[in-house]
């Protein structure tokens, strides 16, 4: 076996062990980067200004302190976001006073149309819990960057519409990422996930 | 003056549990017709329904059309790396011996141009076009908000 490993190595077969160690050293960067590149950053090492659906200014350093459940959306959505905050409005409910603690979050991602105003209106049918925020287009650009999410707005019908991130980030008291429950994830996981970063 | 006719309608043809009725046309049993509210008339509505395909032959749901809404068209939401999108619809597979639903996060109507908000406890009709069996009216019944289906004693 050595003696094998020997005679190729020894073959002039430097070439595809060059080759190799290459591809080798290329595919544990593809590994280790990617998931490392796409987890949220730390609350603390987020930044940008928003301002929630009650007209107060928001600031990342603010959520220190409390464990944070965020997700991005918009409330010309039909689907996904009256979905997703039900749900949460459901967890929230579920957990009970628990879920006085939890800073949770609804980020809107078209602030062209979802104005505090609108946020404010539209979260009235949820858990009073939710917090609504909006701002700038590049304010919210950068709380999406910080969470390592993505939205683009589409052309649709002489109107539009927005792709967006559709999980549920949950973030630890001293601002790490924890977890992320996933749009199509089975709902009977979500609260132990939660109670997770209440703990 | 449209929209007035619209409330009208919808005043007459409120009824509780409307959502809970079974509609049939040939094979097809439609059934769960629901909506959720909106704020307003701006905001797309949207449409959930199920169908059960009890016949031989395959079938699909090829259009949508209500006086609720100027441009009502199908839409799936589709989840890709996580990031949720909503593309068109062109038809709606409905196998035979199969169900399908439009429910949340997956197949939807997405009625856009109200002609009036969806208050709940409205209702309205939306004419389904199958492409074999035809076209059949259902009365869709407004739910809340946060509604995630309605409560009938055969929803599952």
């Amino acid at each position: 076996m050595r003696r094998r490993q020997l005679i190729l190595g020894l073959g002039g077969a430097s070439g595809a062990l060059a080759f190799t160690l290459g591809l080798g050293w290329w595919q544990s960067r593809g590994r280790a980067q990617p998931p490392a590149a796409l987890l949220p950053l730390p609350i603390g090492e987020m930044g940008f200004a928003l301002t929630n659906h009650r007209g107060e200014p928001v600031r990342p350093a603010d959520w220190i302190g409390r464990p944070t459940m965020a997700f991005f959306g918009f409330t010309w959505c039909p689907d996904v976001c009256p979905t997703t905050l039900s749900d949460i409005s459901g967890w929230l409910g579920e957990l009970g006073p628990d879920a006085d603690r939890l800073n949770t979050v609804f980020i809107t991602v078209d602030p062209e149309r979802d104005t505090q105003q609108v946020l404010a209106d539209y979260l009235a049918n949820f858990d009073p819990r939710i917090t609504g925020l909006t701002g700038s287009l590049a304010e919210v650009e950068r709380a999406v960057a910080g969470f390592r999410a993505r939205f683009e707005k589409v052309p649709r019908d002489g109107d539009y519409t927005m792709d967006h991130t559709a999980g549920v980030f949950l973030f630890r008291a001293d601002g790490r990422f924890a977890s992320i429950i996933d749009y199509h994830e089975d709902r009977r996981f979500a609260l132990p996930k939660i109670r997770r970063v209440l703990t | 003056m449209k929209s007035l006719i619209l409330s009208a309608l919808l005043t007459l043809s409120a009824a509780p549990v409307l959502a809970c009725e079974t509609v049939t046309l040939g094979d097809l049993n439609i059934e769960h017709a629901w909506s959720r509210a909106t704020i307003g008339a701006d905001r797309p509505g949207v449409f959930y329904v199920e169908i059960t395909n009890n016949g031989s032959t395959d079938d699909a749901l090829i259009g949508i059309a209500t006086p609720a809404a100027g441009m009502p068209m199908l839409h799936e939401t589709v989840v890709t790396d996580g990031v949720a999108s909503m593309p068109h619809a062109m038809s709606i597979p409905v196998p035979a011996g199969e169900s399908v639903e439009l429910a949340p996060g997956g197949y939807h109507g997405m009625l856009m141009g109200l002609t009036a908000t969806l208050a709940e406890g409205d209702s309205f009709p939306v004419t389904l076009s199958f492409q074999k069996s035809g076209e059949v009216v259902v009365n869709v019944e407004v739910l809340s908000l946060r509604a995630e289906g309605p409560d009938c004693d055969d929803a599952n």
